[in-house]
């Protein structure tokens, strides 16, 4: 295998061994992800069409707002311990560390969406109308369109007090068309597409993430090295 | 191996240290001396290719550093203030990590047992004692098999027993070793040649055993 994307498979298989090994966080995180989306229920209240509508919505935004959390401990654990430094010193190539933590990111979002959904589907009442495999792909895609840009931004602001605040306010402007393409292809899977438009959502989704994960990665190098 | 000349790094106006100039042979091992603030941490640091110079020339195994740094890291090894590992894994994952990542293919235990650690220890870092944490650094260096070994404050936080052991497995360290402390008597003893720092500007060199009075004449008290 060539250095960069072995380099890239090790960091992606070290940072899923870091939260497995370390089970609480991560219990802690899906815990998070199905409180919101029962808040959302209670918050609407016993109107059941309203529920099933938005659905998607409260899927998503449950999503964007585990992403914050999980993303920004992502570059913590590296900065904290002085590792980020071990792992330039290795020689490692940055655009491998940025792809294999951004790839470790995608894959939590996907696992944590993997939870959400059947209580999406139990708390919301909703049905999949259409293939699943459309909302398998919704969900890899939406996710990966967090991932990549949250990771850059993880590395950013990983150094800056206050972290916690600044990562969303730079990521959420950022992110909002994804957003709508995943909330947009999610409402279609799970309520039908008379007007054939779930394809045209599903590939706004794969041009974002080609422009997210290409131009993340490029810029990711000079970030790190500032 | 190590040329730096007329080397400086400045943090907007504040100049880190200033007017270093270096040569270590191959073998050699050089105490970088110096008080809290005296630029030591900074100058291993720049040494190490992490920062750049704002000033200067620096040349690794006879290339410059800014010319292609990878390879410059290929064949050196740092063991910095902050431990560098992963507090949620074992000593042996932490190894395993880098070393896949190095492409080494030394057998592990045996490693972990050469710096005094358990191989089948299974709690995480965070639960070592400070001692232990800086044993297996010095296991990640040995992994490496550095030609130039950069040590910043080894000592720092370790009991006496922990320093004897420490300063053991600094002795078998390969190559050139760059050591950067203010315990001058104890590393002085690790240590061919020292470089006092002070306020970032070199005040004096000389022999490692004759660093303890540089040390006074500069500051004017005990070492």
């Amino acid at each position: 295998m060539r250095e960069p994307l072995r380099h890239t498979w090790e960091i992606l298989r070290k940072d899923v061994l870091i939260e497995l090994r370390a089970g609480t966080r991560t219990f802690a995180l899906f815990s998070f992800v199905l409180t919101l989306l029962l808040l959302f229920s209670f918050a609407v209240g016993p109107d059941a069409p309203m529920l099933r509508a938005h659905a998607p919505a409260y899927l998503w935004m449950a999503l964007l707002l585990a992403s914050t959390l999980l993303l920004a401990r992502s570059f913590q654990i590296e900065v904290e311990s002085g590792a980020l430094d071990a792992l330039v010193l290795a020689p490692l190539a940055l655009p491998a560390l940025f792809y294999g933590k951004a790839l470790a990111n995608a894959a939590q979002l996907i696992a944590l969406g993997l939870v959400a959904l059947p209580a999406v589907i139990a708390l919301y009442d909703v049905k999949l109308v259409e293939s699943p495999v459309w909302l398998g792909a919704v969900l890899v895609l939406g996710s990966a369109g967090l991932a990549a840009p949250g990771t850059l931004y993880a590395a950013l602001t990983a150094r800056i007090q206050g972290r916690q605040l600044l990562l969303p306010l730079l990521l959420f402007p950022l992110i909002v068309p994804c957003l709508l393409a995943s909330v947009k292809a999610t409402a279609l899977v799970l309520t039908g597409d008379p007007l054939e438009q779930l394809q045209s959502w599903v590939s706004l989704l794969v041009a974002f993430d080609l422009l997210f994960w290409s131009l993340c990665g490029a810029l990711f190098p000079r970030v790190v090295e500032a | 191996m190590l040329r730096a000349r007329d080397l400086g790094r400045r943090f907007g106006s504040r100049w880190a240290f200033a007017r270093v100039d270096l040569e270590l042979q191959p073998g050699e091992r050089l105490l970088l001396a110096g008080g809290n603030g005296s630029g030591k941490t900074t100058l291993l640091r720049v040494l190490s290719t992490l920062l750049s110079p704002t000033r200067g020339a620096l040349e690794h195994f006879g290339a410059p550093a800014g010319a292609d740094p990878t390879a410059a890291r290929r064949q050196l090894a740092l063991l910095s203030h902050a431990p560098g590992l992963y507090e949620d894994l074992s000593g042996i994952d932490n190894l395993r990590v880098f070393a896949r990542l190095l492409g080494a293919s030394e057998p592990l235990p045996p490693l972990l047992e050469r710096v005094g650690l358990d191989p089948a220890r299974a709690e995480p870092v965070r639960a070592w004692s400070a001692g232990m944490r800086k044993r297996l650094q010095i296991g990640l260096v040995l992994m490496q098999r550095p030609r130039l070994v950069l040590l910043d404050e080894p000592f720092a936080s370790l009991d006496p027993r922990g320093f004897d052991q420490l300063s053991a497995l600094i002795r078998e360290l390969p190559g050139t070793v760059v050591l950067a402390s203010h315990q001058l008597t104890m590393a002085g003893a690790l240590c061919d040649r020292a470089l006092l720092l002070d306020a970032g500007l070199p005040r004096w060199e000389g022999p490692a055993v004759d660093v303890g009075r540089a040390w006074k004449a500069v500051h004017g008290g005990a070492a």
